[in-house]
């Protein structure tokens, strides 16, 4: 059992790509600088640190996961960025510096993450390294001017400077986030910075909002407000947990039922899961955004759907050997019944196109579908083998119809895609 | 009702009339006016908890905050600004609410005023020593809030009684934490009232907005959700054209049981779909197996029975769905142990294959197959009876009947297929109990 964990710890360690590595590094050499200066200059105010330092923890141990395997700890962010604000606490001035700031959060960010280790879930270093920088550059900026009187006597101005404190902090660790992303996804960073931007921003008023109550309701309550002031952050976090919750069991419904086409032996074992992946890959390669890349991953798992009105399975279920008429008439069958979600308009759209020509129709697909069009082809040609040889051949083969059926910047992406996907030899995983 | 109504208007009566012996302060009106429309804004954009109506809002909030700046006259005030509320509602309920407010917010403020709070615009030096009787205030309000919602659920007939308690059922402790959480607000923003008055107000507004901002995507996906899972099912009984629907059916006959005999919401939600996903597998059976009109080889009859089987491979990677895969897998099992996959008997069978069986033949009975017309009611509520014990749970075929008798049932549109429609047409049907597969006799 431990043998066993011990492999997972270190293949965790392993599949860390170079962006994220850079990242920790960078953390754990501001972590060491911190605690070193803290401990030689003596803890400042030990009581609020140790306060602090309990709620980051417990904010680390609840932490959640967004939309797109994304993770936030919000209740440990707005505990942290309320340190690194804080002015007052009751009656008394609070003067901890900004390596104070870094160091107790640092410390509790990994007090609260040894339980998950210990739980043998995933450690989460890239979230609390990005998020450590991102506050170690709120607390750098704002603890040597705490002092300052003027702040005192304007609240108004006092509540500016967090504001625009807090939104420079949120914006640096999204761009963070986007890196990371975009290196270890192979997406662009514009279109990952953008996704970024608009996935954070609920998440990031509440806890924007919430770091500057904390700050403020320490002045007016002492430290007895972090205890009060759990609850009502408990509450947006759980209504995100409930909604990221049911994202991704959508997602794994869909996997699963468009898997009926396979029981019923109209496609190959595993087609559309690898049809999926291809297609979204290939997506990304081109700069698509995440909302779009979603609705493009559910009309590749579901393209066969039509197939199911079929009296008998088309042998072999490589529908790319089908007339052009009847690859049509399925793929209307299909966006029918995608239709009838209600929900998924757009997916049918793209379900309902993908039989089109690419040039010499009546009209040019969307991109989803010309993409699905291209992947689909090469699966029905390569299948689950890794045989670099014929995937090579299968491109040629979309490379030399190029003129009129595939969109050619497609299938260079896919041949760029299917060189990553498909190196040495055996079966594509999945 | 009256008995709420009538106290709220007695509050009411005694606030107004002990205003004129307290003495007045400028800030007294303006700091009732906001937090008045504080409590309206909250209340009027509710917060919706589950995807079907019920929903909290978060006025409780404004109403704590009043407790503590002016009392329990101001509070009470403030809750009765509900009646302005720019929530849909009869006058009945407006009525109802306003006084329901009125009167959880004047026993807060007594409460907390008998424990010692201190009344007006906090300062620090009032903290920690007036939590005490602030967390006692806001137990009082949550409790007489939703005592008083239960009290009235109560009192209204049954059939509506269910509908409510199930969706509030669902989500109770959250409700009672999300409450006391508003509550504790409520604090917040009386305690930063003196750094940056009425703004602080705005200031915790936002994560609840945000928050209900999460909810309100959750609910959309939710109903996506659901929508999706019919889509895709339907989807599979294209096959056939008499069994369009039955998924659907079925799933709502589960449904039906499953609530009748208290089954707790999250369990109900999963028979839902577990009954809609049991025939899945069926797909897995070649079509001129299920166009066959004569009697069934051994290997065609193989086929059929493995289908709950192929389903399971589908079902299995769906994580929340862990009871319904037992459901599926044995949906056609018997109580006397002769049934498919594996023979169980009695009680071996698992609970939700158990009402799924029932369902499934239900529907079956009543719909239309191409080789008979669809039985009414009657007729198959009678087979299941006489089924029952040997095939059926007997409980679970007596809680069916009490519900249908109850709720009723929509049957399929019995509809003749459409010329020219190209979709094959079973000729036996597996589910139903008065019709049972005919197999070879083997040498």
């Amino acid at each position: 059992m431990t043998a066993q964990r011990h492999l997972a710890r270190q293949s965790a360690w392993q599949s860390m790509d170079s962006g994220q590595l850079l990242l920790v590094s960078a953390a754990g050499v501001l972590l060491v600088a911190a605690v070193a200066q803290t401990a030689a200059a003596g803890l400042v105010q030990p009581r609020t640190a140790l306060a602090f330092g309990a709620l980051i923890a417990l904010g680390e141990l609840l932490r959640l996961s967004l939309p797109g395997d994304r993770e936030a700890a919000p209740i440990g962010s707005a505990g942290a960025l309320g340190y690194a604000l804080l002015l007052h606490v009751g009656q008394h001035p609070a003067h901890q510096p900004a390596l104070q700031v870094v160091a107790v959060t640092a410390v509790g960010m990994i007090v609260g993450a040894l339980p998950h280790l210990a739980a043998g879930r995933p450690a989460g270093m890239a979230g609390m390294a990005s998020r450590l920088l991102a506050l170690a550059l709120v607390a750098v900026a704002f603890r040597p001017i705490a002092g300052l009187a003027i702040l005192d006597r304007q609240v108004w101005l006092r509540l500016a400077v967090m504001l625009v404190l807090i939104a420079a902090g949120w914006f640096a660790e999204c761009v963070i986030r986007a890196l990371i992303r975009a290196d270890a996804l192979r997406a662009r960073f514009g279109v990952s910075l953008g996704d970024e931007l608009q996935i954070q921003v609920p998440l990031g008023a509440a806890v924007g909002a919430s770091a500057m109550l904390i700050a403020l309701a320490a002045e007016a309550m002492g430290l007895v407000a972090l205890a009060l002031f759990i609850a009502p952050l408990l509450v947006t976090q759980t209504a995100f947990r409930r909604y990221a919750g049911i994202r991704s069991t959508y997602l794994q419904t869909v996997r699963a039922l468009a898997r009926v086409t396979e029981v019923g032996g109209y496609v190959e074992d595993g087609h559309s899961y690898r049809v999926s992946r291809l297609a979204v890959a290939v997506g990304r390669e081109l700069g698509m955004s995440e909302p779009d890349l979603l609705q493009l991953e559910y009309a590749a798992l579901m393209h066969d759907i039509g197939q199911l009105s079929l009296a008998d399975p088309i042998p072999g279920g490589a529908t790319v050997l089908a007339s052009p008429e009847d690859q049509q008439r399925i793929a209307g069958l299909g966006a029918s019944v995608i239709k009838q979600a209600g929900v998924l308009d757009s997916v049918a759209e793209i379900v309902r196109c993908q039989s089109l020509p690419w040039r010499g129709g009546q009209v040019v697909p969307p991109i989803g579908s010309r993409i699905i069009r291209a992947a689909n082809a090469f699966d029905d040609l390569v299948g689950g083998s890794a045989d670099r040889d014929r995937s090579t051949a299968a491109l040629e083969r979309l490379r030399l119809d190029t003129a009129a059926q595939y969109d050619p910047g497609v299938v260079e992406a896919l041949s760029k895609v299917a060189g990553r996907l498909y190196v040495g030899s055996g079966r594509v995983p999945g | 009702m009256c008995v709420v109504v009538a106290s709220a208007a007695a509050v009411l009566l005694y606030v107004l009339q002990a205003d004129p012996d307290r003495d007045l302060d400028f800030a007294v009106p303006r700091t009732l006016l906001v937090l008045a429309v504080l409590f309206l804004i909250c209340d009027s954009t509710p917060t919706a908890l589950t995807s079907r109506q019920s929903a909290w809002s978060p006025s409780s909030s404004a109403t704590l905050a009043a407790v503590v700046l002016l009392g329990p006259g101001g509070a009470a005030l403030v809750g009765a600004s509900s009646l302005f509320s720019l929530r849909r509602g009869g006058l009945r309920e407006r009525v109802f609410n306003g006084a329901m407010y009125t009167v959880s917010a004047f026993a807060a403020g007594a409460a907390y005023v008998a424990l010692g709070g201190r009344v007006g615009i906090p300062n620090p030096g009032w903290f920690p020593g007036d939590i005490l009787p602030f967390a006692v205030a806001a137990a009082v309000h949550v409790a007489v809030n939703h005592g008083l919602l239960w009290g009235m659920l109560l009192l209204l007939p049954p059939a509506r009684v269910n509908a409510q308690r199930g969706r509030l059922d669902l989500h109770l402790p959250l409700l009672l934490a999300s409450d006391l959480g508003y509550a504790t607000l409520g604090l917040l923003i009386a305690a930063l009232w003196y750094l940056v008055g009425p703004f602080a107000a705005v200031l915790v507004l936002i994560p609840l907005f945000v928050a209900r901002w999460a909810m309100g995507q959750f609910a959309a996906q939710q109903a996506a959700y659901a929508a999706t899972m019919a889509a895709l099912c339907q989807a599979v009984e294209t096959k056939d054209f008499y069994t369009r629907g039955h998924s659907e059916r079925v799933s709502r006959g589960a449904t039906m049981l499953a609530r009748e005999i208290a089954m707790g919401a999250e369990r109900v939600e999963a028979i839902g779909f577990a009954g809609m996903l049991h025939d899945v597998g069926k797909l897995g059976v070649p079509t001129k197996v299920l166009q066959k009109t004569g009697p069934l080889t051994e290997e065609e009859l193989a086929a059929i029975q493995l289908h709950p089987m192929r389903g399971l491979e589908i079902v299995r990677q769906i994580g929340f769905l862990n009871e319904a895969l037992d459901g599926i897998m044995h949906h056609h099992e018997r109580m006397d142990g002769k049934g498919y996959p594996m023979g169980l008997a009695g009680d071996e069978i698992p609970e939700f294959a158990r009402v799924i069986a029932v369902a499934d033949a239900f529907d079956s009975m009543t719909s239309t197959r191409s080789y008979r017309g669809a039985r009414s009611v009657g007729e198959a509520v009678a087979e299941l009876r006489k089924c029952a014990g040997r095939q059926f749970d007997p409980v679970l075929v007596d809680a069916f009947i009490t519900a249908l008798q109850r709720d009723g049932w929509r049957p399929s549109k019995t509809a003749d297929v459409p010329p020219g429609f190209r979709a094959q047409i079973a000729a036996q049907d597996h589910d139903d109990p008065t019709a049972p597969l005919r197999v070879v006799e083997s040498y």
